[in-house]
């Protein structure tokens, strides 16, 4: 066993953790933070997207031990109190979910392309979640949802 | 999952020193394909090199009418890098076309080419650019470099250090993804250089590999036209659920076509 030391939503944390143990097993199982989901476990489906020194990751395809020492943000560190995050808040008013389950992979890989580009065509967004998969096949929404999303993250500026 | 030990070196060198001493460890670039093999138990390495923290390994130059990019430089930041879409914008296209924009947040170059899937992007550009791969110990052309099926000419101990890309004249990559894993059932590289045209096909056989008929052709005459007619066998490329041998053929001429039309 070793012991990493992290910062996930703005507070330092650690873990004891052994060679194997993935970053998404750290934080629902160590820090029991289980807004991140585990869909495929195989690295296809995204529903366990994370942010890792501000770069969307698959915290399933990550060893804990290569987290040490960064800054993790997971989807429980984006609304403010009872503020949801803009692109949170896009997703309700969008109806960009049905069971979900994929939701919080979704909204944190969304994140990262609205930081990249503000105002994302349907295509832009179709192809930016290529890695994550909506097993309700609710795309048409979700696409919506993050177009609006990336709008009112640049409007919150 | 089965469990390993966790090593994280500073130095090329002192990774080289636990990889050279335990033929069981692997080394650990950006782990898109490492990760997902050893959750499904597919290796049981006694120990992960974890090659992250050393220094020097990532980044990307332009001189001397070379691309050279360290082997830790991930997808991503070659595909969004100023430098080497102005260089050979070809090489930032193939490299943004790579997985999902998680996985090319993590995966690397080095990684890639190590590993020598026989449906990855990046040993085509090796080939049809002509590519010099640096290694700890020496350099390895890339005609040389891409052995058979997930092997290289890569020794016990041995890293890739960076690879360096001539600057063709030219240059295009074309894939026809498969249409679950959106790997590529046929890739095709080709590029113009001032020796002639180079011609490289990934996802179609074993492990990627050059075309010469369709060199002899460009060579003549740099036009998607000149493919008329010129025909990969069947024999030995990749039959599976996905497409049969035949299938796989066709794919190989109409994505070389694209990709000099792309090319232009």
């Amino acid at each position: 066993m070793a012991k990493i030391s992290l910062t996930v939503n703005g507070k330092k944390v650690s873990a004891e953790i052994e060679g194997r143990t993935l970053l998404v097993q750290v934080l629902r199982e160590k820090l029991g933070m289980t807004g991140t989901h585990v869909g495929c476990d195989t690295s296809q489906c995204g529903a366990c997207v994370v942010h890792v020194d501000g770069k969307s990751v698959k915290s399933c395809t990550m060893l804990a031990a290569q987290a040490d020492g960064t800054a993790v943000t997971t989807i429980e560190g984006l609304a403010n109190g009872n503020e949801l995050h803009p692109m949170q808040a896009a997703f309700k008013e969008h109806h960009g979910l049905q069971c979900g389950f994929c939701t919080p992979g979704m909204v944190m890989s969304a994140i990262e392309l609205a930081k990249r580009n503000s105002n994302p065509s349907e295509h832009d967004v179709r192809e930016w979640l290529e890695g994550n998969i909506c097993r309700c096949t609710g795309y048409h929404n979700i696409v919506k949802a993050v177009q609006a999303g990336a709008q009112a993250m640049a409007a919150a500026k | 999952m089965y469990d390993f030990a966790y090593h994280k070196p500073a130095t090329v060198a002192d990774a080289a020193k636990i990889l050279a001493a335990d033929g069981d460890a692997k080394a650990l670039a950006g782990g898109q394909t490492l990760i997902p093999t050893l959750k499904q138990r597919l290796a049981k390495p006694s120990a992960v090199v974890d090659l992250s923290a050393i220094k020097d390994l990532a980044g990307i130059s332009v001189a001397g009418g070379k691309v050279t990019i360290g082997a830790m430089t991930r997808h991503g930041d070659v595909a969004a890098s100023a430098d080497v879409k102005k260089a050979l914008p070809a090489l930032a296209a193939l490299a943004d076309g790579i997985g999902d924009p998680q996985v090319r947040n993590r995966g690397t170059i080095g990684g890639s080419i190590a590993n020598n899937d026989p449906a990855a992007d990046y040993p085509a550009a090796c080939l049809a650019l002509g590519a010099t791969i640096k290694t700890n110990a020496r350099e390895i052309a890339a005609d040389a470099f891409f052995l058979g099926m997930f092997e290289t000419a890569l020794k016990p101990g041995e890293l890739i250090v960076s690879v360096s890309f001539p600057i063709p004249e030219k240059a295009a990559y074309v894939k026809f993804g498969q249409p679950a894993s959106r790997y590529a059932l046929v890739g095709v590289m080709v590029a113009k250089t001032a020796t002639g045209a180079r011609v490289a096909v990934t996802g179609a056989a074993s492990a990627v590999f050059r075309w010469s008929d369709a060199e002899a052709a460009l060579s003549k005459s740099w036009n998607a036209a000149s493919l008329d007619g010129v025909k990969v066998s069947p024999d030995g490329l990749n039959s599976d659920i996905h497409a049969a041998a035949d299938y796989r053929a066709h794919l190989v001429g109409v994505m070389a076509k694209r990709a000099v039309a792309t090319a232009g």
